[in-house]
Order: C-alpha cells, then sequence, then structure tokens
C-alpha cells in the first residue's frame, strides 16, 4: 500500500504558547477573580474598600509620633510638621506606659519575676505541646503552678511547696491504700487524704519550714496586679483548671446516674445562662455573704474561680459534643472487652472525644482570654480599659483614644491567633481519618 | 478571728489580702494586725485620685488615706488603695474588703442610713453643674430645655438632674457613660451639649481641655454634694478616728501649722490649742485608742488641708480649683472643725 | 414443694453498695446528694448570719418605689415617677431589642461572610478570612468601645446641620440626619391614633397590634391562597394566576390599616439643641448592635463555613452531574442539608449574644444590666437582690432560647438505632 497522501507531516509542531488570556495572571485572575460577572462586581467591591481602608487610615499611621511627653505636646509635633488640622498616631503614650500595659502597677524593679514565669510557661507547655520533648519535662510541668504562684506573688517559698505536697501526699496514700483498702478505699484515700493536710495540717507546717528555712522573695499584692499580667494570671490559670473540670461535668451530664445528670446539667445550664459580668460582679460583691463572716479571700482568686466555672460550664458542653459525636460502636467495644466506667472512659472515650472536641476547646480557651478584659467591672486593671482608663486619668494624656486600643487589641489578636493557628495544627495532627 | 477551717487554709494557700473586720474585733485592731491600711479610692479621677506612671497614687482623696494611715500606723506609705467604681464601692465598703471609703462620694440620708455606712465627715463640698461650649449660647442651664446631657451613671448626678428638670418643666436626652474619661471623650466630639457632674470635677475636666477658654460652667448649682469619708456602720471607734483626722487637718490649717513648721510649733508652740492637737500638752489621741502624736503624723503625711488642696486639685495645678466653700470658716467657707479639748 | 426452691435466696448485705454496680449508683447518688445539700446548706446558713450581722435582710420592696431617674430609650411608657420594677422591664425590652436585632443582622452577615469564604474568588475570599479572623481574636468590649468611639468622633453633631451654610446636610433626600448622638429617620405618626391597652404591667399599643395582625393576617391569607392553587393545580393540572390575589393579600391589609390610623411620615428637623419629630435612634444602641452584629456574625460565619464544608463532596458533584448551577446547588443541595450541622450551634451564638449585650454598659446603652443591676441597683444599695433578679432575668431568657433549640433539634436530628 503505497502512500497516497499529498501531504504528512513527518515532525511533530513545537508546542505554542496557551492564548495569553489562559496563561499566567490573566488566566489566575480571569479564573479566581472574574469568573462571573457578579464575581467581578465583587472583586471591584473588595478592591474598592481595601483602597479605600487603606487610604483612610495610612496617612494616620505614618504621621506617628513615637517622641513625646503629654499629648499636647505630640500635638504640636505633628501641626509643626504636617500643617494645621492634621492628625496622626501618638505612640508615645505607649512608649511611656507600656510596663503599666504589660505589668500594671507590678514593682519595677520585680518586672523579671512575671517574665521569668512567663518564659518557663512554654518550658512548662512544650512537652504537652510537642511530643518530641523528653517526657521527664512533666515533672518540671507539674510544679510550675506553684513556681508560677511564687513568682508572680513571692512571699516565703514554703506555701506553694506544702500546697503541692498536697497532690504527692494524696498519691502516695493511694498507693499505700491500694494493696489494703481496694480501689475504692485508694480513691477515698486519695481525695481525703490531701484535704484533711490541706485543711488541718498546711498552714502550721508551712509555718514551722517557714521558721526552720526562711527562704522569700518578696511579696506582691493581687492590687497591684495589673494590664497583660492580669490578663494572663487569669487566662492561663482559668484554662488550666477549666479542662478538667469541664470533663468532669460533661461525664457528670452523660451520666446514667438521675442526680449525678441533673446537678450537672442545673449547673451546666445555670452558668451557661448568665452573662459573665454578673457572675464577676456576683464574685466581687457578693461573694462574701455566702462565706463564714470575716473570710475575704484574694480578689484575683475569685475572679479566677468565676471565670474557672464558666469556661468549664462551656468546655462541658464541647466535650458532650464530642462524646456524642462518638459512634456507638466505640461504647460497645469498650463494654464487651470488660472494661469498668473509667477504664473505659479513660483509655477508649475520652482520648476520641477530646480529639474530636479540640477546635471548640481552644475557641472556649480564647473566648476565655478575652474575657479576661471583663475583670474591669469589677475595679481589677485589665489591659483594655482598666489601664487604658487609668493613663488617660492624668493631666498628661487625657483625651487620648485610639492608640492604646489599637495596641492592646493587637497583641490580643496575636494571641488568640496564635492559639487558633495552633489549634488547627493539632487538628491535623491527629487527624487519622482518610476522608 | 473567726474563720472556716477551710477557707482558713485557703487563705494560707492562696495569698490572702488578709481577714476583714471579724465579729467582735474592731477596725482599728484588724488594721494594725495587718499593719495595712486599705483605702477605697476612685478608679481615677484626675486631681483627687489616679495612679501616676509608677503606680503612685495621688491627690486629694489619697492624701485623705495617707493622713489615716499615719495617724493609725505611723507611716504615711502604709496603705493599700483599691479602686472602686461608682457602681461596687459601698458593696466594697459593707462587705469589710477596705476600711475606709474616699471616693467623692456625696453624703446623704439613705447611703448613710439604709445602706449601713457611717459618713464621717466632708472633705469636698461640691454641688452638680453643667459645662456646655460658649458657642452654644447658653447662658443659664434653664436655657438646656430638650438638650442632650452626658451623666455618669450610678451616682447621685442622675437623680438630681432628673429633679432639676422636672421642676422648671423641662426636658432632656440623657447620654449615659461609664466614666468621666468617656464623658469627656463624648462632649468634645459634640455628642451632647452640656456635661453635667459635680462642680470640682467640671473644672478638672475643662482644666484638661485643649481650648478650656471655649467652654463655660453655668453659674447654677442645682444640689448640694458634700463628698466626705465613709466606714462601715457601727464601730463608732473607727468612725472617731477618721473623723478627728480629718477635722485634725482641717484644724492645722486654722492654727497655722504646716508640714514644714510643725516640728518647730510641737516643741515650742505656747497656743494650747496648738499644743493639744500636736499632743504636745494633753494626751487626746489616748482617747480613741492611738498615741499622744497620731495628729502631728497625720498633718505631716502631706499638710494640712489647705496645702493638701493647692498640691493636688488648687489654683496652681492644671485643675485650678478656687477654695470657694471649701474654705476656713473665718475666710468665708464651710470648714469649721469642732474643738481639739 | 420445697425441693424445688434450693436457687440460693439474694441475700443483701452492706458492701454490695460499694461492689455491686446495681447498687453502686444509689451510694454514689446518695454520697452527692448529702453533698451538694451540705454545701448549700452551709451557703445560706452563711448568708443568713452574714445578713443580721449587717442588720440587714433580704428586701424586694425597692422594687415597688419610685426610680427617679430617667431612661433615654424607652420602648414603653417611662418616667423618673414610675416604680423601680418598671425601669427593671424597660431595661429587659432594651436587652430583648438589641438581641434581637444583632441576631437577625448577625445571621444574614455571618451567612454571607461563611459563604463567600468559601467563593472561589480568591479576592474576597481573603477578605471574608481576614474579617472573621481579626473579630474572632479581639475582645469584643473593644470592637464596642472602638466603633462607639467612631460613631462619635466621624459623625457630625446636630449643631453642625444649623445655618445658612451648614457643615453637614440631612442624607436620603433630606429625610434622615446622622449625627453622633443619634440617627433621626422618617417614622409614622397616626393622626387618629387607637391608643392604648392597659394591662396593668404593660401597656399594649393598639396601632402596633392592628399593624402586627394586618401583616400577619397577609401572610396567611397568601399562604392559604397558594396552597389552594397548588391543590387546583394537582387535581386539574392547571395553575390558576395567584400573584394578583397575593399582592392584595400582602399589601392591601396594611394599607387599609394605615389609612385607617391616619398615618402621616413625620421627617426630623432641627428645632433647638436637636432634631425633633420623626425617630432617633442613640448611636449607642447602633454602636452596640453593630459591634455584637460584627463579632458574632464572624462566629456565625465559621458555623456556616464548617457546615457546608460537613456536607460530602459528592453531594455537590452529583448536583453539578445534575447540571444545577452553582447558585441553585447551594441554594437547594448543600444548604439544606448544612443547615442540620449549623442551626444548633447557631442557636448557642445567638445565647451568646444575648449573654454578650450586657456590655452594653460600656456605651451607656440602659440595658437591663444598666437599669436594674446598674442604677436602680447603685441607688437603693440593693446588690443581693438586684444580681439575683438580674441573674434570673438573663437564665429566662437563655433558658426560652435553649428550649426552642432543643425542640428544633429533636425535629431535625437523624435518627440513629
Amino acid at each position: 500500500m503505497t502512500n497516497s497522501a499529498f501531504y504528512v507531516r513527518k515532525e511533530m509542531l513545537p508546542q505554542s504558547p496557551p492564548p495569553a488570556r489562559e496563561a499566567g495572571a490573566i488566566k489566575w485572575a480571569r479564573e479566581n477573580l472574574f469568573s462571573s460577572p457578579l464575581n467581578a462586581i465583587l472583586t471591584l467591591a473588595g478592591v474598592f474598600s481595601v483602597l479605600w481602608l487603606f487610604w483612610e487610615f495610612t496617612p494616620w499611621f505614618w504621621r506617628s509620633v513615637w517622641h513625646a511627653n503629654t499629648l499636647a505636646e505630640c500635638r504640636d509635633i505633628i501641626t509643626a510638621a504636617y500643617g494645621e488640622g492634621v492628625t496622626g498616631a501618638c505612640w508615645a503614650v505607649i512608649k511611656e506606659r507600656w510596663p503599666q500595659y504589660l505589668f500594671g502597677f507590678y514593682p519595677s524593679d520585680l518586672y523579671w519575676r512575671p517574665v521569668l514565669a512567663f518564659i518557663l510557661m512554654f518550658v512548662a507547655l512544650a512537652p504537652i505541646l510537642f511530643t518530641s520533648v523528653p517526657r521527664k519535662m512533666l515533672w518540671f510541668t507539674m510544679s510550675y503552678p506553684a513556681l508560677a504562684f511564687w513568682l508572680l506573688w513571692g512571699g516565703s517559698i514554703w506555701i506553694p511547696v506544702v500546697a503541692m505536697a498536697g497532690f504527692a501526699i494524696g498519691y502516695l496514700a493511694a498507693k499505700v491504700a491500694l494493696p489494703v483498702g481496694g480501689a475504692i478505699g485508694a480513691t477515698i484515700l486519695a481525695i481525703v487524704a490531701p484535704v484533711v493536710w490541706w485543711v488541718v495540717l498546711a498552714g502550721a507546717v508551712a509555718d514551722l519550714l517557714d521558721q526552720i528555712l526562711p527562704i522569700a522573695i518578696e511579696g506582691v499584692r493581687s492590687r497591684e496586679f495589673g494590664g497583660f499580667i492580669l490578663a494572663f494570671t487569669i487566662g492561663v490559670t482559668g484554662i488550666v483548671a477549666s479542662l478538667p473540670l469541664g470533663i468532669l461535668l460533661a461525664l457528670g451530664r452523660q451520666s446514667d446516674m438521675f442526680l449525678v445528670h441533673k446537678f450537672a446539667v442545673g449547673f451546666i445550664e445555670f452558668i451557661r445562662g448568665v452573662p459573665l459580668i454578673t457572675l464577676l460582679f456576683t464574685a466581687s460583691l457578693l461573694l462574701n455573704y455566702f462565706l463564714p463572716p470575716g473570710t475575704d479571700f484574694d480578689i484575683i482568686l475569685r475572679v479566677i474561680i468565676m471565670v474557672t466555672l464558666f469556661a468549664a460550664a462551656y468546655i462541658a458542653e464541647v466535650i458532650r459534643g464530642g462524646l456524642a459525636a462518638l459512634p456507638k460502636g466505640q461504647y460497645e467495644a469498650a463494654d464487651s472487652l470488660g472494661l469498668d466506667y473509667w477504664k473505659a472512659t479513660r483509655l477508649i472515650i475520652m482520648p476520641q472525644a477530646l480529639k474530636i472536641s479540640i477546635p471548640g476547646i481552644v475557641s472556649t480557651f480564647i473566648g476565655l482570654f478575652k474575657d479576661t478584659t471583663l475583670v474591669v467591672f469589677v475595679g481589677l486593671l485589665d489591659p483594655l480599659k482598666g489601664i487604658t482608663d487609668a493613663v488617660r486619668a492624668t493631666t498628661d494624656w487625657k483625651g487620648i483614644y485610639w492608640e492604646p486600643y489599637i495596641f492592646v487589641g493587637s497583641i490580643f489578636f496575636l494571641i488568640c491567633f496564635g492559639m487558633s493557628r495552633y489549634s488547627m495544627y493539632l487538628e491535623r495532627k491527629l487527624k487519622t481519618d482518610h476522608r | 478571728m473567726k474563720k472556716s477551717v477551710l477557707f482558713g487554709a485557703l487563705a494560707a494557700t492562696t495569698m490572702l489580702a488578709g481577714a476583714a473586720a471579724a465579729q467582735g474585733t474592731t477596725t482599728l485592731d484588724t488594721v494594725k494586725a495587718r499593719g495595712e491600711l486599705n483605702c477605697g479610692v476612685n478608679t481615677g479621677l484626675v486631681g483627687f485620685a489616679a495612679p501616676d506612671a509608677n503606680g503612685n497614687w495621688q491627690g486629694f482623696d489619697v492624701a485623705l488615706c495617707k493622713a489615716v494611715a499615719a495617724a493609725v500606723l505611723g507611716d504615711a506609705s502604709k496603705v493599700v488603695y483599691v479602686p472602686t467604681t461608682s457602681a461596687d464601692r459601698f458593696e466594697t465598703l459593707t462587705s469589710g474588703k477596705i476600711d475606709l471609703l474616699v471616693r467623692n462620694s456625696t453624703w446623704t440620708f439613705s447611703r448613710d442610713n439604709d445602706l449601713k455606712m457611717d459618713f464621717v465627715g466632708v472633705n469636698y463640698y461640691d454641688g452638680q453643674g453643667f459645662m456646655v461650649r460658649k458657642d452654644l449660647g447658653v447662658s443659664s442651664a434653664k436655657e438646656l430645655n430638650g438638650a442632650t446631657i452626658c451623666i455618669q451613671t450610678g451616682t447621685t448626678t442622675e437623680l438630681n438632674l432628673a429633679d432639676y428638670f422636672k421642676a422648671n418643666n423641662m426636658t432632656y436626652t440623657a447620654v449615659t457613660i461609664e466614666t468621666n474619661a468617656e464623658g469627656e471623650q463624648q462632649y468634645i466630639a459634640g455628642a451632647c451639649d452640656a456635661y453635667t457632674t459635680d462642680a470640682s470635677g467640671l473644672a478638672a475636666t475643662r482644666a484638661a481641655f485643649a481650648d478650656p477658654e471655649n467652654h463655660i460652667i453655668l453659674p447654677e448649682i442645682i444640689s448640694k454634694e458634700p463628698l466626705g469619708p465613709a466606714v462601715r456602720h457601727g464601730d463608732n471607734q473607727w468612725g472617731d478616728i477618721v473623723r478627728w483626722t480629718l477635722n485634725a487637718l482641717i484644724a492645722a490649717e486654722e492654727y497655722g501649722i504646716t508640714s514644714a513648721n510643725i516640728d518647730e510649733l510641737a516643741a515650742s508652740s505656747q497656743n494650747p490649742e496648738v499644743k493639744r492637737l500636736l499632743g504636745s500638752s494633753d494626751d487626746l489621741g489616748a482617747m480613741m485608742g492611738l498615741d499622744k502624736e497620731w495628729a502631728k503624723r497625720a498633718i505631716k503625711a502631706s499638710g494640712n488641708y489647705g496645702e493638701i488642696f493647692e498640691a493636688t486639685i488648687g489654683s496652681a495645678t492644671p485643675i485650678g480649683l478656687a477654695r470657694g466653700l471649701n474654705a476656713q470658716w473665718t475666710q468665708g467657707g464651710l470648714l469649721y472643725t469642732p474643738p481639739f479639748r | 414443694m420445697a425441693a424445688v426452691s434450693d436457687e440460693p435466696k439474694a441475700s443483701f448485705r452492706l458492701s454490695m453498695l460499694i461492689y455491686d454496680t446495681r447498687y453502686r449508683s444509689f451510694t454514689i447518688q446518695f454520697v452527692v446528694l448529702c453533698l451538694v445539700m451540705a454545701g448549700a446548706g452551709w451557703l445560706i446558713d452563711n448568708l443568713l448570719r452574714n445578713l443580721s450581722a449587717l442588720g440587714r435582710g433580704v428586701d424586694f420592696g425597692f422594687l415597688t418605689s419610685r426610680s427617679g431617674y430617667d431612661i433615654s430609650q424607652t420602648l414603653v411608657e417611662y418616667t423618673n415617677d414610675s416604680t423601680h420594677a418598671r425601669a427593671w422591664l424597660i431595661g429587659l425590652l432594651n436587652t430583648l431589642l438589641v438581641a434581637f436585632l444583632g441576631c437577625v443582622a448577625a445571621t444574614i452577615l455571618g451567612i454571607f461572610a461563611g459563604v463567600l469564604r468559601l467563593s472561589k474568588n480568591w479576592l474576597v475570599a481573603r477578605i471574608m478570612t481576614v474579617y472573621v479572623e481579626v473579630f474572632r481574636n479581639v475582645p469584643l468590649l473593644l470592637w464596642i468601645l472602638m466603633i462607639y468611639a467612631i460613631f462619635t468622633d466621624v459623625l457630625p453633631a446636630p449643631n453642625a446641620f444649623r445655618g445658612e451654610n451648614p457643615e453637614a446636610t440631612m442624607s436620603l433626600f433630606g429625610t434622615a440626619a446622622f449625627t453622633n448622638r443619634y440617627t433621626a429617620v422618617p417614622w409614622v405618626s397616626f393622626t387618629n391614633s387607637a391608643g392604648w391597652l392597659d394591662l396593668g404591667v404593660v401597656w399594649i399599643s393598639l396601632d402596633l397590634t392592628l399593624i402586627v395582625g394586618a401583616i400577619v393576617g397577609g401572610f396567611l391569607t397568601n399562604r392559604f391562597l397558594i396552597k389552594r392553587a397548588a391543590t387546583i393545580q394537582e387535581a386539574t393540572g392547571k395553575r390558576p394566576a395567584t400573584w394578583w390575589q397575593s399582592i392584595l393579600a400582602l399589601f392591601g391589609p396594611i394599607i387599609v390599616v394605615f389609612l385607617a390610623l391616619g398615618a402621616d411620615f413625620e421627617v426630623p428637623e432641627l428645632k433647638g439643641f436637636n432634631f425633633v419629630g420623626g425617630l432617633q435612634v442613640s448611636n449607642s444602641l447602633v454602636a452596640l448592635w453593630l459591634a455584637l452584629t460584627l463579632y458574632t456574625a464572624s462566629y456565625i460565619a465559621e458555623i456556616v463555613r464548617a457546615g457546608i464544608n460537613a456536607i460530602n463532596k459528592g453531594q455537590s458533584e452529583a448536583a453539578f452531574a445534575l447540571g444545577l448551577r452553582p447558585g441553585r446547588t447551594m441554594n437547594l443541595v448543600i444548604l439544606p442539608q448544612a443547615l442540620r450541622v449549623i442551626i444548633p450551634p447557631l442557636i448557642s451564638q445567638y445565647l451568646n449574644l444575648t449573654k454578650n449585650s450586657s456590655l452594653a454598659i460600656a456605651v451607656g446603652y440602659l440595658d437591663v444590666r444598666g437599669t436594674l443591676g446598674g442604677i436602680t441597683l447603685n441607688q437603693t444599695g440593693r446588690g443581693l437582690e438586684a444580681m439575683l433578679l438580674l441573674m434570673l432575668t438573663y437564665l429566662a431568657i437563655s433558658l426560652t432560647i435553649s428550649a426552642g433549640m432543643n425542640i428544633y433539634n429533636r425535629s431535625v436530628k437523624l435518627k440513629e438505632r
């Protein structure tokens, strides 16, 4: 068969580039920005609003003043540089007052203590956040609360040591009682022994140790706390304490036992039903009515308790969601293995439920941290309004408005955004299903 | 000290701010045992109580806290300042978290009786007034019909304002604000036509404006606002201590005792009243459970009433208040202390 | 007869209370009950002892005494001669108003933001991400203060509208004025108003009742018409034209009511210090509402996004395979399924918004926290009683919302084995 065709191409043509509108930036823009008339309108609106914001606010930021002693001086500098009637940012207030925003009225020669506590917090968190850190570090993590307390408030070292000893005593009591009294006896003893220790013995022992070996650093009182160390103290303690409490409440709510279920539901619904400010107000004003005459304990502690209870109720609901989302087969599988309630919960149910609940838990934590700003309504100096109002109450900085809010808002944003990013990382890391 | 065992332990482990007055003990004993005076002050009001950059509280009210601490504890620096909001100040006092409230609080019948507090004196005679912009063309509060008025919530000013407008058959719109700083912001921006609060507060606010000459304080004073220190009802000894510390400061001005010449006068003055006051002759302090030199220390802490006034809110300060009603009775004011004898 | 009953008799021993799972739960519950009772008893005992030491009891008598203060925004009749109880009601209505407006606006904005965040449009998706992240990660209090400050600083004072050459002019064809105190808009007034119906505690506006009645009546009639049309269509295959009937049913009654009441649009005008006439919406309400809306909408956006993502991708692929356009896929396939996932967290956001409205104190909006828990508490000094009532008020609102949520949840729940 002869080749009857007139012309046969022997070699391939060189690949020609795709049409201009189907390549590069134009293609990307066509697909991502102008794929339909509606999209085009949205894009233009978006571009317009971004440009507008930029146009409105950049000049103000551009005309920043960093060196001035009063707001009036600040305004004079701006007027001198850019003419009459021009406004600009006066960051000098932050420059002058930043210690108060960070530390409140904490004694300035002791700033290293909260800073050290803050740095050590990351060391303590490391073994929890990253699995590659040696497990031995967990011991440091467990003793961190006492250490942080001592660094922040100062005073005798024996108070936190004795308080922590309660946990050790509980553990030892359980160990000793296990062979004698069985699991039940050990549990009871593990609860009763520390309580007895704290209530009856701890105070006396701390005093005694203090006399034998007085190790103490300068004490700082709660009223001197303010700004971000206040937010951190309340926020971090609340976060740490609310998780276990929330888990217990969630289990209580899922419980088959009528009374336990009802109490848990009642507590959760009550706490979730009222705004945090009313709880804080109760803590600051009314708690004294409910305590024995003459008791008065620290305002920060009271606020922490309320914030913890508040967050715990939310966490309980988040974890309940996680528990409900577990397939029923998991419970049945645990039962069929003959695990008792606590074993099943600890080994099968909770790890899965917690994993599902991570986003919710972290967003509750973020909410808790943001809610620390509300303590201003009970007279504590939170960074957002408390310190800002105190700064504005001085003649120098009367009338300053935007700069402190922007500064405090940015710090809150960085922290909360960081937390939410970490939770996404954790979610991805723990993801085991392959959808 | 009657504390529950459980909270006793909590106390040990959680940094107690100190037990408040328990049944059977007096405030004086509690304060002495604690070694510090818990004094409730404003969260921040220029001239009266505000922390400076180093966190040291300063102001007219703060000076009285210092004087009491000096009289009772012998050291004016042994004061814990507890910032209180207008909403929580009285509960803070009655619940025992503070020993003394000096927070521009108006002495009223119901506060004295219903709220179980005792006002022990007046450290500043004030009255509620109005501030308006000059270009508004208003020269009397009677012309404010239909105006929008900024007012701080949780104070007696709200009730006075309602009463005043009702009595004059006028209407108004209230813009309620929470703190003085916010009130100024609203007023400067023109969100309200008039700003009303105590006349001293108005003067302080106006003084801090960039253009004080464009604002006027209207002549009408619509209420009596005797601002004074308050203590818990029922502990008369403690009330007497605060009352007479305040009186000592006022008397010191009357007799010409200043922080500068006090040591000299204590040693050499021949005026029997001065000698009694400063403990050079009689021991008045013992009658209320203090030592001889209580008043001397109180006056030394930040000077006599006049010195405190001039240093914190007087005409030399940016606030620039005139003495007015708060001058000595000999100068046409209302300050008239009972005799020390 | 006797030989059969050899089965061991289950005797009860005390130790079974602990070791036998059948009885253990009773033991635990008993212990819990005892602890809770003891705790409550301890608290109440302390309370009584403290109150007697202070020489005062729990007394709600202040509720019936004269309040003496004014409230700038009152939805129902109130003067400073009214009682504290009435001030409480005014505050409650103000709370409910801002919460309701906030919930509606946050839902709309949240759904938009959530859907747009998943949009294929790169820029819009990024902008929405920035919006959501910025608003979620900064305390609400800051947004409330900032938005209020923006209103105060940027908008003109009423004074600026005055004179020959005013610095500011009224918007919307000279009918509305945006000032830094309030937004004054035209509002209907009735020349022959039907008046108020006095029910003792509340007065009910008969005008409002008539208007609501007309709207609801028109809506129901319209539904009936459509249903009938559908029945006819099924029976005969022909659908009768209903559009003119619908229009008549929907708008007829309301027009009749307005005419009967003598409705008249009142345009605000500057008189004296302020705008008079029309409706003045205070900036504290608008700022609070806007802040609550923007903040909550950022959460709702995330809920909506999560809800849409939760729907299996196959669903949208199937819809595309059927030839549905993306918009219709979203409306007809994805959203109805996503709603089941979205609704429960959405309602808990409504709850949060309602509770967050108690931050109104920061902008001086007198909600129930501001009246009962603020001024009333301060003026009477009855902290314990006022806080108790305040908590009960919020609790009642929250429980009502959660009850609604539970009912809804039950009705849409997928039935499992």
